[in-house]
């Protein structure tokens, strides 16, 4: 039986210590480092770039993530983590113009870059188009995956626009339009465990004008 | 992940030097690949040189007629090119079957060619792996095959090149332009770019610590038709079992690499040969001496049948 000390524990501190059991599971049993590990980490580095049109300036371990970065050190914790490997697209982002995966790619990187986030789409009182049809579709269950879907979607839309080419075109040279193979193609970055795709679909095809 | 350095570069001659200069540093471009790596401490550089600044993302038409594609080119940006989508198209219907739509915003044309295998049993600390940590064995043979490698392969590593992009390179006979620390510039053939394993599968390309990538050049184009056809778990962002890069031209000649099935994009040009007499006995001849292991050897049949769809499509 749990007692009430472990009862008491938040999640987010129940998360980290688990996290630390494992690594001291694993690191026994694994290879021994080819190269000792450091005691402290490389120093901090300036970063400045805009976030949703603010600029923002860090000083960060360039271990950091561009979604650490935002979620941990600019408490914009619309954009989740869910694999932490750019396998589940929760941590999408636009830097740019484009949409990425934040959780690959270094914060330090982007220097100067302007990044969108979910906060940056539209409010509760003032709904990105997207967002507003999310909810009318039921785009989503539990949520967890919504924002990067939400990104994703906004620039899936932008890029069919833009004429970027997809896996689901017959013809490379035509222009794409917003179908509902397009769509699900395009959108295979970003998983949802609740399975809410259909309707993801559905959403996104109303936005672009289109018929799912 | 372990703590390192960072610098950002202002000239390629100077970072060629600095990674030169020490063997645990590395280019960093896109960084998908790399970053999913040091998170599990597969990759453990100490320092890195970030390229981006270096300007080699222009897509340029070349003296001869083909295209000469800047390293940090994005995967996005090379499909999307009008000249690529219309005189190359193999390498457009590559890019676009892999990797998911955010990755290919990032990741780089260099990069893509330089990401490292997808076998679990690199991936898994826990793991013996020559590829990881040399003379640790590999657990993958006796193993869990079934993504694995058919040809190619060697007694000490049974992994795959797992990319798409190379396969078309390749088929299109690419190749891979690089400066050194020293200066030192040199094109290499996609042929000779990635290694067969042998008995050191921890080195994936025959690059020198230092080497930076710079283009990558097509030749002219080859018209014809161009396929890809990959052949995976699920219909999206899923790596290939099998996959075939075709250019095929209206009497039925042409070119063919496979993918997913051995350390590089495999293409045997004795195989091309055999084109007109039809899909097996090409693959007869290009996975001569393949040594499947139980749970991979439907890979033969697979790239047979996927040749097969190319070949009928390509008559219709």
């Amino acid at each position: 039986m749990p007692t009430t000390t472990e009862l008491e524990l938040s999640r987010r501190g129940l998360l980290a210590g688990s996290a630390a059991t494992a690594a001291i599971v694993a690191a026994p049993v694994g290879a021994a480092p080819a190269t000792p590990r450091q005691a402290t980490a490389a120093p901090t580095l300036p970063v400045r770039f805009k976030v949703n049109g603010e600029r923002r300036e860090l000083s960060l371990d360039p271990r950091t993530t561009l979604l650490d970065a935002l979620r941990e050190h600019l408490h914009l914790t619309g954009t989740k983590k869910g694999c932490d490997h750019g396998q589940c697209g929760a941590c999408t982002v636009m830097v740019d113009g484009v949409r990425i995966n934040s959780c690959l790619s270094l914060a330090v990187m982007h220097e100067g870059d302007e990044i969108t986030t979910i906060e940056g789409l539209g409010t509760p009182d003032k709904l990105h188009p997207m967002q507003a049809a999310f909810v009318k579709y039921d785009g989503y269950q539990c949520g967890y995956c919504t924002p990067g879907q939400i990104c994703s979607a906004v620039a899936v839309l932008d890029e069919i626009k833009r004429g970027v080419p997809s896996h689901a075109q017959d013809d490379l040279n035509a222009k794409p339009t917003a179908t509902n193979v397009e769509l699900r193609e395009r959108m295979s970055g970003n998983i949802c465990r609740c399975g809410a795709y259909s309707n993801i679909a559905e959403a996104m095809a109303e936005v672009a004008g289109a018929k799912a | 992940m372990r703590a390192f350095t960072y610098e950002r570069a202002r000239d390629a001659g100077a970072a060629a030097r600095a990674v030169a200069a020490n063997p645990s540093a590395k280019f960093i471009a896109g960084g998908t690949n790399l970053l999913d790596l040091m998170k599990i401490e597969v990759e453990v550089p100490t320092h890195l040189v970030d390229v981006q600044d270096l300007g080699f993302d222009k897509i340029e038409a070349t003296r001869d007629g083909g295209l000469r594609i800047g390293a940090l080119v994005t995967n996005t940006n090379l499909a999307a090119d009008a000249r690529v989508r219309r005189d190359y198209g193999v390498l457009t219907r590559a890019i676009v079957a892999g990797a998911s739509g955010q990755l290919r915003n990032k990741a780089s044309t260099a990069g893509n060619l330089l990401q490292r295998t997808r076998c679990p049993y690199f991936y898994d600390t826990n793991m013996a792996c020559n590829k990881r940590r040399p003379g640790s064995g590999c657990a993958a043979i006796g193993g869990y095959s079934r993504q694995l490698g058919v040809i190619g392969v060697s007694d000490a590593c049974i992994a795959t090149f797992p990319g798409d992009m190379a396969v078309a390179m390749r088929v299109l006979d690419a190749a891979v332009e690089t400066v050194d620390g020293t200066g030192a510039r040199r094109s290499i053939p996609m042929a000779d770019f990635h290694r067969l394993w042998g008995d050191r599968p921890d080195q994936d390309t025959v690059l020198k610590q230092g080497e930076l990538i710079t283009a990558v050049t097509l030749p002219k184009p080859l018209g014809g038709k161009h396929f890809y056809e990959k052949v995976r778990d699920r219909a999206s962002y899923a790596y290939a079992l099998v996959s075939v890069a075709a250019v095929i031209q209206p009497d039925g000649t042409g070119r063919v690499a496979f993918g997913g099935v051995a350390p590089k994009p495999w293409r045997v040009e004795a195989a091309d040969a055999l084109l007109p007499r039809g899909a097996a006995a090409v693959t007869a001849r290009a996975f001569q001496g393949a040594t499947p292991t139980k749970d991979n050897a439907f890979k033969l049949p697979l790239a047979t049948r996927a040749l097969a769809s190319v070949l009928a499509e390509a008559k219709a």
